[in-house]
């Protein structure tokens, strides 16, 4: 057994929420470089262009990079050899979103009650995902979702008998209603297959993905690039106001499902598609 | 096209921009979004003042996240505008002329700035770090209760966006889409 002190949970979790606030990824960031030089709208050109200079004051100045600074979902990978000792792991989590958006001058914009709205004014609680693993590591993944583009995502309950086109076509319905309201350009994030609450959470933990990473199954992996290819034709391009960079990625994760089901899920990230990980 | 612009904006400058201009915005803007236009909307209902004289004014949808020491106001970028579509037409029959955000309007709330010969603007939505270096200063004017939704009035300078809808009813999101659109 490996024992891991609550307290190095907190700490961990602060410290992500500040990073990716600050901070996009290797793979986001070489992504919106490219994409200044293969945009073909002026204007989106631009855009796309304010976004460097954006990330580049982020970092400089210690400004988050969206004001939208999220709500805090957390995936934890747990090796079962793990021990916890000092208290509630779910506190401790809570606990580093408190201090992180607290001491990160991060925005608080969780409301204790969907309908009666009262912020709870330290972000928390966050959304976490425990998973099991084998071996002796915890990993943490912090990727604190905005809602500009989390209010684009669907979940589609497709028949069988719908097929690959069914889904590529929910997914462009899905890209295409998000228009502008999604900050594009986007990451798109796909869940095909499990059920209803397995599709979603698998299109959220796709958007965690390096973006330069395809998927290894042959046939998805073509479906992104077609899907990704497809998008970028809409043009809706740079902030919505035309272009060919309308998306950066199409992230797609699978699971078995039912022989009566096709779920699909399309969870929409703008380009601040930020995630932080730590292993334990 | 390029052009300068005051805020509060005159009736001349709102009705002379098209949809597509790039409009640097440089004077006082007033911050609210969804929290602060459902109790405007409720003062409204009960006959009470609002907190902000609407005439000529912008509001920009932003809620900051905190400002740093020594800056007047954190990560201060667009939120989606779609969310106040449903107040928005009274606020610009009650001369409210100018609105900025990110994302698509309703038919209403077109109408509504064509009636009224408004604007809508478009900011750089993901933006808010450098957008946030053409705010000057800050100050939360009402509903302090509401934390980052509270209604603020920023003095602005230079800050950068693009005509959405102008007061003719152009809209780009619709022609500049079309214009790259492929098969």
């Amino acid at each position: 057994m490996k024992t891991i002190y609550t307290t190095q949970i907190t700490q961990a979790v602060r410290e992500l929420c500040i990073e990716a606030n600050h901070a996009l990824t290797p793979d986001m960031d070489t992504a919106l470089k490219q994409a200044v030089s293969t945009e073909k709208s002026p204007l989106g050109k631009q855009i796309l262009n304010q976004l460097q200079d954006n990330l580049q004051i982020a970092d400089t100045d210690k400004i988050p990079i969206c004001q939208d600074t999220g709500m805090a979902v957390i995936f934890i990978e747990i090796g079962q050899e793990v021990h916890f000792e000092g208290g509630s792991l779910e506190d401790a989590i809570n606990e580093g979103v408190r201090q992180g958006y607290t001491d990160g001058y991060l925005r608080k914009s969780v409301v204790k009650d969907p309908l009666l709205r009262e912020n709870t004014n330290d972000n928390t609680p966050a959304v976490i995902h425990y998973e099991l693993t084998a071996g002796d590591k915890v990993t943490i993944t912090v990727a604190p979702k905005g809602f500009g583009s989390e209010n684009m995502s669907r979940v589609f309950m497709l028949k069988p008998a719908d097929g690959i086109e069914g889904v590529k076509n929910a997914i462009l319905t899905a890209v295409k209603d998000a228009g502008p309201n999604a900050c594009p350009p986007m990451v798109v994030g796909v869940g095909i297959g499990g059920t209803f609450e397995k599709c979603a959470l698998m299109a959220k933990k796709a958007l965690t993905r390096p973006i330069s990473q395809r998927s290894a199954i042959p046939y998805v992996k073509e479906m992104e690039i077609e899907l990704l290819d497809k998008i970028n034709r809409t043009g809706i391009g740079p902030g919505g106001l035309g272009g060919t960079t309308t998306a950066l990625a199409v992230n797609i994760n699978t699971y078995p499902t039912h022989i009566a089901g096709l779920p699909v899920a399309v969870n929409i990230c703008c380009h601040v598609n930020r995630h932080a990980v730590r292993e334990l | 096209m390029d052009q300068h612009i005051n805020a509060p904006i005159s009736n001349e400058d709102a009705t002379s921009l098209r949809a597509g201009d790039y409009v640097y915005i440089t004077g006082t803007i007033y911050t609210a979004r969804d929290a602060a236009h459902l109790r405007m909307d409720n003062a409204l209902d009960q006959n009470e003042p609002l907190p902000i004289d609407l005439t000529n004014n912008i509001i920009y949808y932003m809620g900051p996240s905190p400002a740093r020491e020594g800056r007047p106001i954190g990560s201060a970028g667009p939120t989606t505008a779609s969310r106040m579509d449903k107040y928005t037409p009274r606020l610009l029959d009650l001369g409210l002329k100018g609105m900025i955000g990110k994302g698509k309007r309703s038919d209403a709330v077109k109408d509504a700035i064509v009636r009224n010969h408004a604007v809508y603007f478009a900011a750089v939505g993901g933006a808010g770090a450098l957008l946030s270096k053409s705010i000057k200063s800050s100050e939360v004017i009402a509903y302090d209760d509401l934390g980052t939704e509270a209604i603020r009035r920023l003095e602005v300078e230079n800050f950068p966006v693009i005509v959405v809808i102008d007061s003719e009813g152009n809209n780009l999101y619709e022609t500049a889409i079309h214009a790259y659109q492929q098969d």
